[in-house]
This record gives structure tokens, C-alpha cells and sequence, in this order.
């Protein structure tokens, strides 16, 4: 049986779809058989991240309606042994997405893989919904600004509420935080967030802190999941937060402002 | 779920009953909507039964009463307490037909009742001998518990009893209660105290950063709590017609 991870956050831009790439590239280059599934139906932009855009055929609505099976709406990484990706379709709307056709995919897709990561779109209608309704789990991301963190909030009282683990009075989803665009320099001069005050609002496990950094966006228009950039600060914070995912303790990396050494001053940094 | 698609079961609700005794219906409408402005939100799309018992029988005008209602933004069901005719005057009315039930207590505060025990007393003759003594039991409704946070959008109501909240209430989170509310975290959200109707209702927190509070139909923003108790162990309490802010530790 698959874990499902849901990524949500309520807020839109603040890297879910970046998050899920970089997870489910780097839980498939650990050795785990893992699908990154595109919920956010009509906005579809996993497969750019991902850099397959021009190998979608089928889509995830294709295959509820029946236009096609699974396998043929299945994109393998070329790169990564293990992953595959599930794209949104981008002429449909959100409404495509029946709960029905949701569980039957999930179920399929469950015999074979160990991960299913779900790519929530923003807000808190239909498709994020539907991305969060079977979850196990829930990766909820969050940008330390205050709009993002109430929004994060909203989305875990949904988590609690209308998910199926909450319908069925099964045991809750898991709630992981994982804190993006992380700028510890702006944190030491009051203008951003800190860690302790985000996980005091929303008081939920501190699954990783992904530093602000260019790497993300030079990685965004390559096509290449940040994880698979080992150089990048943000490639091994992502790395550090799929081990924790994997239940290992791993020290937080990037919370504070680099102290330059001795030799960065001389050589340069 | 049935083959049918529906299914007729029949269930108990709790509504509001509006006791009515004057046939006047403008100052029925006068009376309630002083009373609906204490708190606006509890009131609002509420259902409400009409009690025409204390008329006997006195002709009501069912369609103004039911239209005062609903411009009060109530939503009538039904009468209860009607004689026979009134009873044809209110299914003309379109308000449906309702069976009181039969309790006297129509207070809302619970009543101390009186319970007859038996006590044995041992006499030194060894004779057993029973004697009744009367205690005095007071109805007792255990406070609302909650082990979680309380997180932006949802609303918990404790209703006729207090809440108790084991965690924080986020900002756009809602907690109301009929008697007084306890959190043991921060308050960010909002909470409602004494929210039928009770002046000695009182909001506890330990960390007060709330969007509102009010006990009995009296508020501050978090504007005003700026300046008593912010970000501090606090009790809220209704100190005659002002709101009033308590540390909770010296």
C-alpha cells in the first residue's frame, strides 16, 4: 500500500508544486517507486517543473473519464529511476474531478507505487478538496508571512475536518510543516517570520525549512526538480526534509545567517 | 443510503420558543428585536416557535407575526401551545403545528431540584429505622472539552455550559459559549462568552492576541485590547457595562 501525501497550503505561489517535484524526485532517487499526481486541473504546471511538458498525451481527467488507462497517462523521469508523473489536464476546469474517479485512480495507483504525492492547486474548493480527501498525510507549505500562515491554518481545520481519515473517524492525517522561501537575514532584522513563531501559530511538526535561493528558479525553468541541484542550499534542505519524511532525524540546516569564515573573507565568498 | 435516495427518520432539535402574551404584534416585533440586537450573530436565520399558550385562545394574526419574524431575519417553523382554531389560523398561515413538550421549566438557568434519599441511621437499640432527608441537587451540565486547536475558519459553540480548549484558537477561528470560556494557549481568533445571556460569563486565556471578545453582548476589537493584557495571561470579565482585563498572574 502507498502513502499518499497530500502538498497544500491554502495560499497560491508559495511552492507547493516546486515542493512537490523536489520530494517526490528525491523519495524516488532513495529507491522508492514514486508518482507525483497533478491536481490542480486547468492550471497544470507540475510537468513544466518537471520538465516532461512535451510528453503529456493523456492527463489525470482522460483517465477518469475513461479516454484512456493509466499506464498511458503515466510520464516516466527520464532521470530518476522509480518516478512518474501523473499531469493535469489544461483545457478542463476542476470540476472534472469526481470523488469517485479520484479513488479509483489513487486505489490503481496504490497496488504499484510506495509514495503517491498529490499537488494540491491553492484555495480550499474543489480540487484542493479533492487532493486532500484521501490523504494519510499532509505536507502543509508555508511562506513565513502572515497571510500564508493563516491560510496554512485554514487548511489544516480542513485537514481536520473533511478529510476521508476525518469523515471515516479514522486516525488524523499526519501534518508536517514544511517552511519555504526561508531568508534568515530578513528574520534577524524583523521583517519576515521566524521559524518558532510559525510553529507556535500553527503548532504542527517542523518537517524542513527550505532557504530562499536562486537555485529554485534557476530549477523552475530548466525543468529540473531543485533536489537534483546537490550544489544548491535549497536542493539539500529539501533532501534533509524527504529523510525526516522517512521518519530519520536530521539537525535543521540554513536557520541562521552565514557567519562568514576566515578564508571566505579573504578568498571571497 | 436506501434504494429510494431518501430516507424519514424523526430527530430532536433544539429551537428557540417565543413566548408570546399580547396579540399586538408590533410590540412583539419591538421587544424582540431589542433582544435579537444583544447578539446579532446568535439570532441570525435563526428557527423560532411561536407559544401562543398564555393568549387562550385571543386571535393572533398569524401572517404579520410570521412576516415580523422573518424581517427580523428569524426564520418562523411553527406555534405551539394554540387552541383548536388557532391552530386552522396558523396551517393557513403556512407555520406548522407544534406539540410542546411537556416540561414547566422554560428557564434557561438549571433549576435546583429536590431528590428524597434514604438514610440509614443506626440507634443504639439496634432497631433500623429509615428516615427521608431532603438534598438539595442542583442539574448539573458538564463544561464542553476540547483537546485541539481551534484553527482559522472553524466555530465551536458550547451551548448552556462552559468551554474548555486544551490548545489555541487561530486567527479566524470562533469559540462561543453560553457560560464561560477557558483556553490554555493563545486566543488569536475570536471568543464569545455568556452568548444567551449571561453578565458573570468570563473568557480565560493564556496568551490574549484575539480579534474580539465578548461576554454578554458587550465587546472589544483587538484595536482596544492593545492597551489591556496583550500578549499576556489574562480573564476577561463584564465589570457593569465595561469589558475589563485581569492578569492571571501577579
Amino acid at each position: 500500500m502507498a502513502r499518499i501525501i497530500v502538498v497544500t497550503s491554502g495560499k497560491g505561489g508559495v511552492g507547493k508544486t516546486t515542493s512537490s517535484a523536489a520530494i517526490g524526485t528525491g523519495l524516488a532517487l532513495q529507491g522508492n517507486k514514486t508518482v507525483i499526481v497533478d491536481f490542480d486541473i486547468g492550471l497544470r504546471n507540475l510537468d513544466l517543473i518537471m520538465g516532461v511538458e512535451r510528453r503529456v498525451v493523456y492527463d489525470f481527467v482522460n483517465v477518469i473519464n475513461g479516454e484512456a488507462n493509466l499506464n498511458q497517462a503515466l510520464i516516466k523521469d527520464k532521470r530518476v529511476e522509480g518516478l512518474f508523473i501523473l499531469p493535469a489536464s489544461q483545457t478542463r476546469d476542476k470540476d472534472a474531478l469526481t470523488r469517485e474517479g479520484v479513488e479509483k485512480i489513487l486505489d490503481e495507483l496504490s497496488q504499484e507505487f510506495d509514495y503517491i504525492i498529490c499537488d494540491s492547486p491553492a484555495g480550499i474548493e474543489q480540487g484542493a478538496l479533492m487532493a486532500l480527501y484521501f490523504a494519510d498525510e499532509a505536507i502543509v507549505v508555508t511562506n513565513p508571512e502572515v497571510s500564508s500562515v493563516r491560510d496554512s491554518d485554514r487548511i489544516l481545520g480542513i485537514l481536520a475536518s473533511k478529510s476521508r481519515r476525518a469523515e471515516q473517524g479514522l486516525e488524523p492525517v499526519k501534518e508536517n510543516l514544511l517552511l519555504t522561501r526561508y531568508c534568515p537575514e530578513r528574520v534577524e532584522r524583523g521583517d519576515m517570520l521566524s521559524v518558532e513563531d510559525v510553529k507556535d501559530i500553527l503548532a504542527i511538526p517542523l518537517l524542513g525549512v527550505i532557504p530562499e535561493s536562486q537555485a529554485v528558479l534557476k530549477a523552475s525553468n530548466l525543468g529540473e526538480p531543485v533536489v537534483l541541484d546537490q550544489e544548491s542550499d535549497a536542493g539539500q534542505a529539501y533532501l534533509d526534509a524527504i529523510f525526516r519524511l522517512q521518519g530519520q532525524s536530521v539537525d535543521f540546516r540554513f536557520l541562521n545567517t552565514e557567519k562568514k569564515g576566515i578564508f571566505k573573507r579573504i578568498f571571497g565568498g | 443510503m436506501s434504494q429510494t435516495g431518501i430516507e424519514l427518520k424523526g430527530s430532536g432539535f433544539t429551537l428557540s420558543v417565543l413566548h408570546i402574551s399580547t396579540t399586538d404584534i408590533s410590540v412583539v416585533r419591538e421587544a424582540l428585536a431589542n433582544k435579537i440586537a444583544q447578539a446579532p450573530k446568535f439570532f441570525e436565520m435563526a428557527p423560532i416557535v411561536a407559544n401562543v399558550e398564555s393568549l387562550k385562545g385571543d386571535e393572533v394574526d398569524f401572517h404579520t407575526l410570521k412576516n415580523a419574524l422573518q424581517s427580523l431575519n428569524l426564520v418562523p417553523v411553527g406555534v405551539s401551545g394554540a387552541t383548536d382554531e388557532q391552530k386552522l389560523q396558523a396551517k393557513a398561515a403556512g407555520l406548522a403545528v407544534m406539540v410542546a413538550p411537556k416540561t414547566n421549566s422554560t428557564e434557561n438557568q438549571p433549576q435546583p431540584t429536590t431528590v428524597i434519599e434514604r438514610v440509614e441511621v443506626p440507634v443504639i437499640e439496634r432497631v433500623k429505622v429509615e428516615v427521608p432527608v431532603e438534598v438539595k441537587v442542583p442539574e448539573y451540565i458538564p463544561a464542553m472539552q476540547l483537546k485541539q486547536n481551534v484553527r482559522s475558519g472553524q466555530q465551536v459553540y458550547a451551548k448552556d455550559t462552559d468551554l474548555v480548549i486544551i490548545g489555541s484558537v487561530g486567527n479566524g477561528g470562533e469559540v462561543i459559549a453560553d457560560g464561560s470560556i477557558h483556553i490554555y494557549g493563545a486566543l488569536r481568533g475570536r471568543a464569545i462568552a455568556g452568548a444567551q445571556g449571561d453578565s458573570q460569563a468570563k473568557i480565560y486565556c493564556y496568551n490574549l492576541q484575539a480579534e474580539l471578545v465578548s461576554i454578554n453582548g458587550t465587546y472589544w476589537t483587538s484595536e482596544q485590547l492593545q492597551k489591556h493584557g496583550w500578549q499576556q495571561a489574562g480573564c476577561i470579565e463584564l465589570d457593569g457595562e465595561q469589558l475589563s482585563v485581569k492578569a492571571l498572574t501577579e
